[in-house]
């Protein structure tokens, strides 16, 4: 049997007081909660930048925003929701629940931990900053492609570019800890197949943003060179190729669209056999898709690019290699359905939220399925179908994954409980809202309608303002959720340790509000086996 | 100490001071190329806190690590972290390798007519599309961002200057080794010669690597030498910076071992550092082969 003694030098076992707790802090959940609440603000301004973008689009014709300034809540939204809210949010959940998954007692580099948390308020900062300058915030969209980002773009520009090698660093370092926590941290008696699965889809998203962010840093590096030192990189007067800017865009786009994905998959393992009161169905299947679709998200970037220009032999590669990733994602959507087979099913918060995500993220996956296939995307690219897919697979998805989360694990996070009822409302007021924001977009792209233009002609309109409708009260619901949270942690009635019935994982074994060191023994053999998922 | 505890490290203020500190440089540096004249004050100022920063950090550590505090799972820790954030380091080399490789396979014949670009020749009177020459026969061509193509007379002469530094980096990363066995052997004044030879092997590295831009320089060849020029000198000069902080890091090394910081068995900062080296040689080997050589 191990030992414990805790080694802070004021030898106390509690946080300390004040400001500075959150400023030096080395605790996981401390940093976790830190990434939470910076990712829910960046989620409310990103979502300001959005109802703007919806306003503007109630109505064809212009109505209160400059064609630049409309440019630049496009961009600034999808930069900001995607560096800003999403990936924070589940770096901050990877931060509270791994080491409590994993019968650990923190990270296995705290400090490091606190640094990849305290360099984003400065990228934050410095990314929005860019509004304020001359020329105005970036509007290139968030791809950012040459030579519209380089030759065509204001000096903000150059903020911008900084403030991405910034995030990089911070995702980067936070990829490092997590594959060093789950290794290195793990309860000597956990084996790799007991590892419950958003332990696993977190270890797989660390080798993706390992393997992905370094190149986008690459890539905005030789952006701040051909706009500032004369390199040729992505100019074909020097014989250097804008489409080079694709290639090496997409290398990273792609891993990334699966690293805010695969920790998704991992909450909605946890959260439907908890309330289908069955084990996991297939766990090894889902460890080795997520495995697969890892693997596959690097060798498919062609397909954002069908309509640029490339040789045939390179349009039907990735086309297949496209289809190819359909195979291990079935698999997924397969296992959650079957664990619900004959299930004793209840529906709380948190599984309607997890529910709705299998049915949503499906529809979002079929659309890109769609715009896998080549002739198809020649027709698709560029038009509100692509909005469309890639809302249902981020908002309806990630975002998702994220809020059914946030009400599985608030208990366990808080000690209290939430108020099972408004929840209730905010969640069916959230599902209808955001199909009747997003669905209709599907008909205006297959219409025609382009992406990132401020006006439309007008066979457009009736969907548009739709849209628009559905855009503004998924919007307001998001008071009631803050309402809802603030009210949990100031006026929750007291949790069970394990509040829900079915729960397996050894976050339940803790304290109902999990304290400061998680385990400060290492679960034994039994126990671990006991709340495996793998049984 | 007892192997069986876990260590928590207690907090600190390095961190934020380390962000400040690099957002002050990026801030300085933007405004600098903005034409800003304090933009590069500003710049060298974030760049001393970076470094009063990483003093203190790494300090603290290794104070750390000497008074005992640090039991074998933390070590376990500090090499998975080694180890990947070299990976990062190699998927960064690799975004730049890929523009190489791209440029020269595809887009560059492209321009000059290949597969089914006949028409391109046409748009671009005297221009080769010939690797290393891309910019010869274009005089008084300008980039889209205004800067003039800079010509260059002269090719890179890959076994002068270039294939002797593949050799003294080669003899630098089996003097580490050396180094590292002596280390384990305990011979302390065989670690410090070994350690010598390899700073030394690097610090002449570096010398000939600049006298080597001297002549490519002088030869016209320039950052704004179209892409070949863009490539050789992103990828020479990211080698070279990464050469400097392992030079750098070398030199700790070899502070700490006079210090008497490392035993036989207990030594990962040393080999930390000399993953990080043979990491450099290794880029080194393909900017060798596939920058200078074909």
């Amino acid at each position: 049997m191990t030992t414990v003694t805790d080694h802070t030098d004021d030898g106390h076992h509690g946080p300390e007081k004040g400001l500075m707790r959150w400023i030096k802090t080395t605790n996981h959940k401390d940093i976790g909660s830190l990434y939470l609440w910076f990712a829910f603000v960046m989620l409310l301004i990103g979502g300001a930048m959005a109802m703007v973008i919806r306003m503007e689009l109630f109505q064809p014709g212009m109505q209160l925003s400059e064609p630049q300034f409309f440019n630049q809540m496009t961009t600034m939204h999808g930069l900001i929701m995607v560096f800003g809210a999403v990936m924070p949010a589940f770096v901050g959940l990877g931060n509270w629940l791994i080491p409590m998954m994993i019968g650990a007692p923190d990270m296995a580099l705290p400090r490091m931990n606190n640094w990849s948390f305290w360099i984003l308020p400065f990228a934050g900062g410095i990314l929005l900053s860019t509004f304020f300058m001359e020329g105005g915030a970036p509007a290139f969209g968030w791809t950012f492609y040459a030579p519209l980002s380089t030759t065509f773009a204001p000096d903000s520009t150059d903020f911008f570019i900084f403030a991405v090698h910034l995030l990089g660093f911070s995702s980067i370092m936070g990829a490092i800890n997590i594959i060093a926590t789950v290794l290195n941290m793990r309860a000597p008696e956990m084996k790799l197949m007991d590892m419950p699965l958003f332990v696993w889809t977190w270890l797989i998203t660390s080798f993706l943003l390992i393997g992905a962010m370094p190149v986008l840093a690459g890539a905005v590096t030789m952006m701040l060179t051909d706009r500032n030192f004369g390199t040729a990189f992505f100019d074909a007067t020097g014989g250097g190729d804008p489409v080079l800017f694709q290639h090496i865009f997409w290398f990273f786009g792609h891993p990334e669209v699966y690293i805010m994905i695969l920790p998704a998959f991992g909450v909605v393992s946890h959260i439907i056999p908890t309330f289908a009161r069955k084990p996991l169905f297939g766990y090894s299947s889902m460890v080795y898709a997520s495995a697969s679709i890892a693997f596959l998200s690097y060798i498919v970037w062609g397909h954002h690019m069908f309509s640029t220009g490339m040789p045939v032999a390179g349009e039907l590669y990735f086309m297949y290699a496209t289809m190819l990733i359909a195979v291990p994602t079935g698999v997924k959507v397969f296992n959650w359905v079957s664990t619900m087979w004959r299930g004793s099913m209840t529906f709380e918060t948190p599984m309607l939220w997890a529910i709705s995500f299998v049915f949503l993220f499906t529809i979002g996956g079929f659309s890109g399925l769609m715009l896998g296939i080549v002739p198809a995307d020649i027709q698709y690219q560029d038009t509100y179908f692509v909005v469309a897919h890639f809302h249902y697979v981020l908002v309806t998805g990630a975002l998702w994954a994220i809020i059914a989360a946030t009400f599985y694990w608030l208990p366990k996070w808080t000690g209290k409980m939430y108020n099972e009822t408004l929840a209730k409302v905010h969640f069916w007021w959230a599902v209808i809202s955001v199909n009747v924001l997003f669905f209709p977009q599907h008909f205006l792209g297959l219409a025609g309608m382009p992406r990132r233009i401020p006006d439309y002609s007008l066979q457009f309109a009736d969907f548009n303002m739709i849209s628009s409708i559905g855009g503004f009260a998924f919007g307001a619901s998001f008071i009631l959720f803050t309402y809802i949270l603030i009210d949990c942690i100031r006026n929750g009635k007291p949790a069970d340790a394990r509040p829900w019935e079915g729960a397996k994982g050894l976050e339940w074994t803790l304290e109902p509000k999990a304290q400061y060191h998680s385990f400060n023994i290492p679960p034994t053999k039994v126990l671990i086996e006991q709340e495996s998922q793998n049984s | 100490m007892n192997e069986q505890e876990y260590y928590i490290p207690s907090g600190t203020y390095w961190p934020i001071i380390g962000s400040v500190g690099i957002a002050t440089l990026f801030v300085g540096f933007a405004n600098q190329m903005h034409g800003a004249s304090w933009g590069g004050s500003i710049m060298v100022f974030g760049f001393a806190i970076l470094v009063f920063m990483m003093f203190g950090w790494f300090g603290q550590v290794v104070k750390e690590s000497t008074s005992g505090k640090y039991n074998s799972q933390v070590d376990r820790s500090f090499r998975w972290g080694m180890s990947w954030f070299i990976f990062s380091e190699v998927m960064f080399f690799a975004a730049f390798f890929g523009a190489l490789f791209y440029a020269r396979q595809l887009s560059v014949p492209w321009l000059g007519g290949a597969d089914n670009n006949v028409f391109t020749p046409e748009l671009w009177d005297g221009f080769s599309a010939t690797w290393q020459q891309i910019a010869f026969n274009t005089p008084g061509a300008t980039l889209q961002s205004g800067t003039a193509v800079s010509v260059p007379t002269q090719l890179v002469d890959v076994w002068g200057l270039p294939a002797l530094n593949t050799a003294l980096l080669l003899l630098s990363g089996v003097t580490l080794t050396f180094a590292h066995h002596a280390l384990r052997a305990d011979h302390r004044n065989k670690i410090i010669g070994w350690l010598v030879a390899t700073i030394v092997l690097g610090v002449l590295f570096l010398g000939f690597q600049i006298a080597e831009y001297g002549h490519a320089y002088h030869d016209g060849l320039k950052l704004t030498s179209g892409i070949y020029g863009s490539t050789f000198y992103m990828l020479t000069g990211f080698h070279g910076f990464h050469v400097t902080v392992g030079v750098i890091m070398l030199t700790v090394i070899l502070y700490r071992v006079q210090k008497g910081h490392f035993s036989a068995d207990n030594h990962f900062g040393f080999e930390g550092v000399a993953w990080y080296w043979h990491f450099v040689d290794v880029v080194w080997l393909g900017l060798f082969i596939f920058v200078y050589w074909l």
